[in-house]
């Protein structure tokens, strides 16, 4: 039984920097969990991966003027993240450009501004750890704060549920019967940047959107309604977050990619044997269930 | 019990989208309690009407007057395209969506109203479904899910687009007795219609943008039964008479239309 211990406890028990990662990790799925599941079900899967690297100009904005200050890269970040959702927004009002192609175009922009900025000051050290992040970068202070941006998250979410699910599924109705779904959604992609900004220390910026979509999408294979995937997708974050994190203490690989990747491996798990018209589901149970 | 039914008018409305203009200064009344087809060719603005009326859809110029109704009170079922129709929620929840005016974002459900919900999916014979994922229904199953949702808002007025399109001749009659229990409680329903045949046997008014200008009157006389056989020969063919006649844009009221007449005239 030690050996158990010893493999998947001892890191853990051993190193402040692993619990401090751990803790920031498992803060990051719980938010992560029921955004990244409306984000999978409101068709906008490539939005946050769009809005993950328009999150990038802002903290580097922050790097430059700051130096690797927290409070500067975060703010700047959530700031560029606002404001890329509400400039895609307005071109895709204002001209027949769609909003994921704004979005995009957007994105392309807001990510050659910050790697150029960053390269400005920084070296490609620097880089790495905002592209990629990095666990010794999470200390104390970063922990709060991705404890504070999951609680708010939850917390928001809870208001906002119903609207959402309805926003999602049929946004038609709720503007016929006056629910607010506009402000809904656009308080969701506040929490998405918020998100995003999050999970940027322990993921890095580029890595962060993948525990957002990636265990969404593998929830989506086992559980039929939105609070029972957004409960499941949370589960998977968590598992990915923990053994990702395992993964990059033993093979010494950057945490950010590994946790995502564990992540990745879920997917495709589930992809292949969930019970919910997954591949195996289909071809031996023969059944599509609802 | 239905809120008190009021007239809806329309004054001078003209709608578009971007550049395109396709509605242009339509004036018009529906009467507390009528029941109207809309009629006409494809992109002759019928939707974009009905959108406009359950406030959806912004006048260019000119309004939409619910006299003193609120705009919750006009229920409003879209042509299918619009709802994700895999999306992971079950069918008695959908079905709940119609309390939304009471319940609002926050609110809790009470057992009444879930009764209420169970009600009008029993009310469309879709009891039976009440547990299962939207995802597994049919076209028509539905369809009439979302009947049973109109059925839960219990509105004054009620616009349907295009609710019988692809739908098997079963269902579709299902639905019509829905259409005309609501014309029967005083309800005031319009619904964008194709089949006019279907219009002339249920319909007992008509606003029809077959023509140049749209007219709205009894369906008799915008719709004669000989000259609309074949709904390709439709423009030009009309008597200018009936339609000068009718070009008043006033709503005659239903009960002058005995429905022998209208199902002679669908025959002849």
């Amino acid at each position: 039984m030690i050996w158990l211990w010893n493999i998947f406890c001892a890191p853990f028990a051993e190193f402040m920097f692993m619990r401090h990662a751990l803790a920031a990790v498992f803060a990051l799925a719980l938010g992560c969990g029921p955004v990244g599941t409306f984000l999978v079900l409101r068709r906008m899967s490539l939005m946050g991966d769009a809005l993950s690297h328009a999150v990038l100009p802002g903290v580097a904005a922050g790097f430059l003027l700051y130096g690797f200050s927290l409070s500067a890269m975060t703010f700047g970040g959530f700031l560029a993240g606002l404001g890329v959702v509400a400039a895609s927004g307005l071109v895709s009002r204002l001209t027949p450009l769609k909003e994921d192609a704004s979005m995009a175009a957007l994105y392309l922009i807001s990510l050659a501004l910050g790697v150029l900025l960053v390269s400005l000051r920084g070296n490609s050290m620097d880089l790495m750890h905002v592209l990629f992040g990095s666990i010794l970068a999470v200390d104390a202070p970063s922990l709060l704060l991705v404890a504070g941006v999951s609680t708010l998250t939850l917390l928001a979410l809870a208001v906002l549920y119903r609207p959402l699910v309805v926003e999602c599924f049929d946004s038609g109705f709720l503007r016929a019967v006056g629910g607010g779904g506009s402000l809904a959604h656009m308080l969701f992609m506040a929490l998405v940047a918020l998100n995003l900004v999050g999970g940027f220390r322990a993921l890095g910026t580029l890595m962060a959107v993948g525990l957002l979509i990636l265990p969404a999408t593998a929830a989506r294979f086992w559980a039929a309604q939105v609070w029972s995937q957004a409960l499941t997708a949370t589960g998977i974050a968590l598992l990915s977050g923990y053994f990702g994190l395992l993964a990059s203490y033993y093979w010494n690989l950057p945490s950010g990619p590994a946790i995502v990747l564990t992540a990745g491996c879920c997917h495709i798990i589930s992809l292949v044997f969930g019970p919910r018209q997954g591949i195996a589901a289909q071809r031996f149970l023969g059944k599509k269930p609802a | 019990m239905i809120a008190a039914p009021r007239p809806v008018s329309l004054h001078g409305l003209t709608l578009g989208y971007g550049r395109r203009t396709v509605l242009r200064g339509l004036c018009c009344r529906f009467e507390p309690g009528t029941l109207t087809a809309v009629v006409g060719p494809n992109g002759a603005g019928k939707s974009t009407l009905l959108r406009a009326m359950a406030g959806l859809l912004r006048p260019r110029e000119g309004s939409v007057n619910l006299n003193g109704m609120d705009a919750r009170q006009v229920a409003y079922l879209p042509q299918q395209a619009d709802i994700d129709r895999s999306f992971p929620i079950s069918v008695l929840d959908m079905v709940a969506l119609g309390h939304w005016p009471q319940v609002g974002a926050l609110g809790g459900m009470t057992a009444a109203q879930w009764e209420d919900a169970r009600a009008a999916l029993a009310a469309v014979g879709m009891r039976a479904f009440a547990a299962r994922g939207i995802g597994a229904l049919s076209a028509g199953q539905f369809q009439r899910v979302q009947f049973a949702r109109l059925l839960l808002q219990n509105a004054p007025v009620i616009l349907l687009d295009e609710p019988f399109t692809a739908l098997d001749a079963a269902t579709t009659e299902d639905l019509l007795r829905l259409v005309r229990a609501w014309h029967d409680e005083g309800r005031t329903v319009l619904a964008v219609i194709h089949d006019l045949d279907q219009v002339r046997s249920a319909f007992p008014l008509c606003l029809s943008f077959m023509e140049q200008q749209p007219v709205m009157g009894p369906t008799a006389c915008v719709l004669p039964a000989r000259t609309f056989h074949m709904p390709t020969q439709d423009h030009g063919t009309a008597p200018t008479e009936s339609t000068q006649a009718n070009s008043a844009l006033a709503a005659a009221p239903v009960d002058a239309l005995p429905s022998d007449t209208l199902r002679e005239g669908a025959s002849a």
